[in-house]
């Protein structure tokens, strides 16, 4: 009698595991927008055939070998196959560049490769190219965990960011933390208010008919607000990237998500 | 021109699948303003067709409440294979056809 009790108690105590969760460790609260979605949506977003952002995706492997600019070199010249040598880098973005001497985003970091290596014009940002690239390459790194880089150049830009943050702004006077950490899971008029983890950029999202950037997601919330967005490439937005992925490690990258 | 994305699932004789289709397309409705008073002109996809060995087996009116890079999924009986032609034609009168291989078994 006693041995089916304790084999139960063994079970009990296994459970937690099997959930991912070691011992001494609070379980991960944490929910990319794809689990808040419809079952509608995420089906969309799991099937490569009806997932609009693939078009970007498709888009961006041919400009990967197109050659660009006076040196008249493609993307795939220096840095051949992207699927293997563009696999796991969307996960370590915005990482600290020596050119510019301050943190960059994956679009930022193509820009960069534009002007240095290619000798072209940089493509402009939110522009379809340039999103088309981004999703190329973050398709890359889908499945694989958030990764951001172990620098201490990033710190002072990942502190910034936290306090852009929790820092309310706008004529509503809120902070990003005030909906997306305080009443995350709740609802804003008709939807759901999710954790705001940046997982799966750039995406498809369904409101605007098209893919966009995190700093095109987070204009948006800036403008509902009704604070005065910075503009593209600012360095707000590399802050608030840096902070929002550092909060996302280790969750799995979606590029290209759909999203409501 | 545009981009297409077809999902064609293998059949056996008698079954019925699922077909689905996306294309690339602004679906602009006519209805967007530009800003000096004008709209941007109406470019939507006005029909799409399926044909299997040449005879209609789904057609659809599309009007400017579709979504951008409309997606239209519908279902068959399995009944012969052969080759399936997709096709789309836009307020420009641009057209694009697809085909690919419906296999029966």
């Amino acid at each position: 009698m006693k041995r089916p009790a304790a084999f139960a108690l063994a079970l009990l105590w296994a459970t937690p595991l099997i959930g991912g969760t070691a011992f001494g460790q609070t379980p991960d609260a944490r929910r990319s927008g794809f689990e808040e979605m419809s079952r509608e949506s995420q089906a969309m977003q799991r099937d490569d055939t009806a997932n609009p952002g693939m078009f970007a995706v498709l888009d961006g492997e041919e400009l990967w070998k197109a050659k660009a600019g006076s040196a008249g070199a493609s993307c795939a010249d220096c840095h051949g196959n992207a699927e293997t040598s563009m696999k796991g880098v969307a996960a370590r973005y915005p990482s600290f560049s020596a050119v510019r001497n301050a943190p960059v985003d994956l679009q930022g970091q193509i820009n960069i490769c534009r002007e240095t290596r290619q000798h072209a014009s940089p493509l402009p940002l939110e522009g379809h190219d340039l999103l088309a690239l981004t999703a190329y390459v973050g398709r890359q790194s889908r499945g694989m965990p958030i990764a951001p880089p172990d620098d201490v150049r990033l710190e002072p830009f990942r502190r910034q960011g936290e306090a852009l943050y929790k820092m309310r702004q706008g004529q509503l006077n809120f902070s990003c933390a005030n909906c997306h950490e305080d009443h995350a899971g709740q609802s804003l008029a008709g939807s759901l208010i999710p954790q705001g983890h940046p997982s799966g950029y750039p995406l498809y999202r369904l409101e605007w008919q098209g893919i966009g950037s995190l700093q095109r997601r987070l204009r948006g919330c800036l403008v509902g607000v009704r604070a005065e967005p910075y503009s593209y490439g600012a360095p707000e937005y590399i802050a608030l990237e840096l902070f929002l992925m550092s909060r996302a490690t280790g969750m799995s990258v979606e590029t290209p998500a759909v999203r409501p | 021109m545009a981009r297409v994305l077809i999902s064609l699932p293998k059949a056996r004789k008698g079954e019925v699948v699922e077909i689905r289709t996306l294309i690339q397309h602004p679906m602009e409705t006519g209805y967007r303003p530009k800003g000096d008073g004008t709209s941007f002109p109406r470019d939507i996809i006005q029909n799409f067709v399926c044909k299997l060995n040449d005879t209609e087996v789904f057609r659809a009116d599309l009007f400017p409440a579709i979504s951008a890079n409309p997606f239209i999924a519908f279902t068959i009986k399995a009944a012969q294979g052969g080759t399936m032609t997709f096709s789309w034609t836009d307020d420009q009168g641009r057209s694009q056809t697809e085909t690919a291989d419906f296999v029966v078994e």
